[in-house]
């Protein structure tokens, strides 16, 4: 149902641009027989049906057509520029994950039944602050402190591994923050429940109690939400990678929308997309594959 | 309401944020009409100048003020944000109600619609939207704002299909009134403050993705500018001048920041009701607590498993610690069972739960000595080695509800397992096997299949078994039981009783059964421990409890449960007025305020628990007095 709409939209959004999208490509001046040439290319004289049955017929192939501005195939460039997304978007998830949910647990244990209030205070607003701030302005800041200032990376472009540090961490930052916040508040209430208390009663080390025990009822709750922060991660590439001059997706989709690029633009939209998409639905698995009163057969 | 909407002012989220907020639309409003000239000025002296006294934040590639130009960018970015907001709210609203409104198949159909949108990122769906209206301002508060409706239509539908299973809107839908008068007039009033919150935070989003666009170069064009466009503008010359695109940057933040803050804070002070639970001590007979008599003579000192001398639990209150639990002692023998009745609240549990030092902060225990199988639980214990590994073996905890007492993640013959793990050195395998092994004990069948099955195929009984075989991993010399048949069906309570007297001949363990039940204690237990008020009143025989109880509260205990002697047409005996609250404990006797024979010293003075000459002890000044002469003269006087 998704994949379906997703597919539609992306074909739709062609043709719901006012006007001529060729015309508006190739801009005011060029030649009418030029546009007419690649209006016919383009397949846009057939009837809305056919192109939408070619349209699909041409997914199935993995052909997504090809630029009106540089007449390379559209999967050529998607191809080219998805590997330096993806693992943009794969290593700030792992940096979020790997901050948040030790630093959720450690303060829920640290400031549970109104302990440590000063803690409590300071991790509360700090993480506010920072998952109110957009991805692109940390990055922004980071560039500043950290490249101009300090010049301990590079300002931007995607050069070895200590080109990904500034980006991963801009795209991590806000995520962290919120996923803490959220891993500390269903831990503080899962470390109310009742079997938390047997786990106690059988005097078990604290640390089985709070991570054998606790953790797992709490992260069951906080992967929907975590799957969800991982997908607009997946959309905050866009903007990051423009701060950074990332050579990925992003920037070709920024790119294209300016140019008017719109098979480009179409594709793009579609890999993103469909990323979300599969977030989505490992998100999905992965709950089952942690609670074992749902199974996966109830998708 | 509006003392509601006052309250906001009164906690510190809410001052920061309607405060930010007050300060952005002053901005707004005020700073185009004082510095629109200033920021468009061009001071061709000084072109991408850093900060200086005439520049505050220095000046852009045409030598324009940044200070300026950020403070007069406020209104564009706040009137698009607003603007983007309305239509995103309608559109919400819109295909929120359409589901109620349609009803049917055509409802369902948008449903669906709004749910396929909901699973894309916002930022994604603002890209698709904006290559449709084109680059620009207006395409960018179409595209926003269409963006956010999806989220907004899911949460109206949400709420609204909370208040529309009310009764008191199916009233109205069945007494005809029109579709579209139910929503305004019953729906929509009792959805709007979580609406407004949500809508207040989802400014601060929408804000942000304006910001996000114009930095793109997708949302406002120059000459116009936005913080969005400031920030673009600045990002190229970063090397040079940092501030111009952090400025820009830092007013966003505070922005989001005034949406995100006042919309927290109006949720909390609707969502949260202000009254804590803790909230109504009074004051706490504070000092002497009676000098309790002698506990046990009954039983030599040597034989016992427990010995507890002036247990007491404290809480911290509002107006000072509330003692739920005020010096309590008693002994348990080696095998014997002991059970503790009382109503609720009358600190039984909580001394249950301190005995298997479970009472977790706030809470503080305190007592004279807390022994268990001859060590002091409330000392530091010697050689660095915790009291985690006794407890952990000698002593069973069975908790009243099986239900929720298992980790629902875990399989039951790795929880019972652990005990085997960690307090007896059994590796993974022998722990396993000693766990199915004792679920044997419990006599659950199929131990090897059912130890690899998770809590919730289990059923309410099987589960309190197999809780009772948790305690059987080590050799318990006491099991403490607090009302373990409280949850259960009443077939299968009997069971579990049965098993637990069972375990306590087999292991030769003592037991602690809590109750509100003096049914249940009378036929498992060997003595009875009353508790009222965070205090043991009596402490009597099962054998004597019946017929030779001393204390009233006792005796109106038993009266309270028919027997087949009852007269079923009579109404069933009752306790006439309320438990004691634990933060306002009475001066003199607590139970003073319900008894027939209570007199002025009862009110005065509290009794101290004295042994009698049988072996019991009670607490009462006119303890064993008859209860009958006492009501007979209350009536012919």
């Amino acid at each position: 149902m998704s994949l379906w709409v997703l597919v539609t939209a992306s074909f739709l959004m062609i043709h719901l641009v006012p006007g001529d999208p060729v015309r508006a490509a190739l801009g005011m001046t060029a030649p009418t027989d030029l546009v007419e040439a690649k209006r016919h290319a383009l397949g846009l004289d057939d009837p809305l049906l056919t192109q939408y049955v070619h349209y699909l017929g041409n997914l199935l192939h993995g052909d997504l057509g090809e630029s009106i501005v540089s007449q390379l195939p559209v999967t050529e460039t998607i191809s080219q520029r998805l590997p330096a997304t993806a693992s943009l978007a794969f290593l700030a998830f792992l940096v979020a994950i790997a901050v948040a949910i030790p630093l959720g647990v450690a303060v829920a244990v640290a400031t549970r039944r109104g302990r440590r209030r000063r803690t409590e205070l300071a991790f509360a607003s700090t993480s506010v602050v920072l998952g109110s701030i957009p991805d692109f302005l940390v990055g922004v800041a980071l560039v500043c402190v950290f490249a101009v200032n300090l010049g301990w990376f590079p300002v931007a472009g995607r050069d070895g591994a200590s080109s990904y540090v500034l980006p991963v961490l801009a795209l991590a930052i806000g995520p962290a923050a919120v996923l803490a916040r959220i891993v500390r508040v269903e831990m503080l209430s899962v470390l109310e429940a009742d079997y938390i208390r047997t786990a106690r009663a059988k005097r078990l080390p604290a640390l089985r109690i709070n991570l054998r025990h606790a953790l797992p009822n709490a992260v069951t709750a906080t992967l929907t939400i975590g799957g969800m922060l991982l997908a607009s991660m997946v959309a905050g590439t866009v903007l990051v990678e423009n701060v950074f001059a990332w050579p990925g997706l992003g920037s070709t989709i920024v790119q294209s929308i300016v140019t008017k690029d719109y098979p480009v633009v179409q594709g793009t939209v579609l890999v993103y997309g469909l990323g979300v998409l599969l977030i989505n639905t490992l998100v999905d698995v992965a709950l089952a594959v942690l609670d074992p009163r749902s199974t996966i057969g109830d998708l | 309401m509006t003392n509601r909407w006052s309250r906001i002012l009164r906690t510190p989220v809410g001052i920061v944020g309607v405060g930010l907020l007050t300060l952005v639309v002053l901005l707004a409003i005020f700073a185009p009409m004082l510095w629109g000239d200033k920021a468009g000025a061009v001071d061709t002296e000084n072109l991408l100048a850093g900060p200086s006294a005439k520049h505050w934040f220095g000046t852009d590639n045409l030598g324009r003020d940044l200070f300026f130009r950020v403070l007069v960018a406020t209104r564009l970015s706040l009137t698009l944000t607003l603007v983007a907001t309305v239509l995103g709210t309608l559109i919400g609203l819109v295909l929120g109600t359409a589901p109620l409104l349609l009803g049917g198949r055509l409802g369902r159909l948008v449903t669906a619609f709004v749910n396929v949108f909901v699973a894309f990122p916002g930022l994604l769906l603002v890209l698709v939207f904006a290559v449709i209206f084109g680059v620009g301002a207006r395409g960018a508060v179409l595209a926003i704002g269409l963006a956010v409706a999806p989220g907004l239509a899911r949460l109206c539908q949400t709420l609204v299909a909370g208040v529309a299973g009310l009764e008191y809107v199916a009233a109205a839908r069945v007494a005809g009134v029109n579709r579209f008068r139910v929503m305004a007039r019953h729906v929509l009033p009792n959805v709007a403050e979580p609406l407004v919150v949500n809508v207040t935070i989802t400014a601060g989003a929408i804000l942000l993705s304006f910001a996000g666009l114009s930095f793109l170069g997708l949302g406002v064009q120059a000459p116009d500018y936005d913080w969005g466009r400031l920030m673009q503008d600045g990002l190229s010359g970063i090397y040079v001048h940092p501030l111009a695109a952090l400025a820009p940057g830092i007013m966003v933040v505070i922005a989001g920041l005034a949406f995100n803050l006042t919309g927290e804070a109006i949720a909390g002070v609707f969502g949260i009701s202000a009254t804590t639970g803790l909230g109504k001590a009074l004051h706490v007979p504070t000092g002497e607590t009676p000098a309790a008599d002698l506990p046990h003579d009954h039983a030599v000192e040597g034989d016992l498993v427990l010995d507890v001398r002036d247990l007491s639990v404290s809480f911290p209150g509002v107006h000072g610690p509330v003692r739920p639990v005020r010096g309590v002692s008693f002994g348990v023998g080696v095998g014997e069972a002991v059970g503790v009745v009382g109503e609720s609240g009358s600190g039984k549990s909580l001394t249950a739960l301190s005995i298997a030092q479970l009472v977790e902060e706030p809470g503080r225990v305190d007592a004279r000595h807390l022994r268990f199988c001859g060590t002091d639980l409330l000392e530091a214990p010697t050689g660095g080695q915790s009291h985690d590994k006794l407890l952990g073996t000698s002593l069973a905890v069975v908790f009243q509800d099986p239900m929720t007492s298992f980790n629902p993640t875990m399989r039951i013959g790795t929880q019972l397992a652990e005990v085997g793990r960690h307090h007896q050195g059994l590796d993974r395998r022998s722990a396993f096997a000693r766990a199915v092994d004792r679920l044997r004990a419990v006599r659950v069948r199929d131990p090897e299949r059912r130890a690899r099955q998770y809590p919730f195929e289990f059923s309410g009984g099987m589960r309190q078994r197999a809780m009772i075989g948790m305690g059987l991993m080590g050799s318990p010399r006491l099991i403490i039981a607090d009302e373990p048949t409280t949850a259960l069906d009443v077939t299968v309570q009997s069971q579990v009783l049965e098993l637990l007297q069972d375990v306590r001949r087999e292991q030769g363990a003592a037991l602690l059964l809590i109750s509100h039940d003096v049914s249940v204690v009378a036929d498992v237990c060997d003595r009875v421990l009353v508790m009222y008020a965070g205090r043991i009143v009596e402490d009597v025989s099962t054998a004597d409890l019946r017929t030779r109880a001393r204390h009233p509260y006792t005796r109106a205990l038993v009266a309270a449960v028919p027997d087949m002697t009852t007269d079923i047409d009579a109404p069933l005996a009752t306790i006439p007025g309320h438990p004691v609250d634990p933060a306002e404990v009475p001066v003199g006797c607590a139970y003073a305020a319900r008894c027939p024979l209570a007199t002025d010293r009862c009110r005065r003075e509290d009794p101290v628990l004295l042994s009698g000459p049988d072996g019991g002890r009670v607490a009462c000044w006119h303890a064993g007095e008859s209860i009958e002469a006492v009501t007979c003269e209350e009536a012919t006087a």
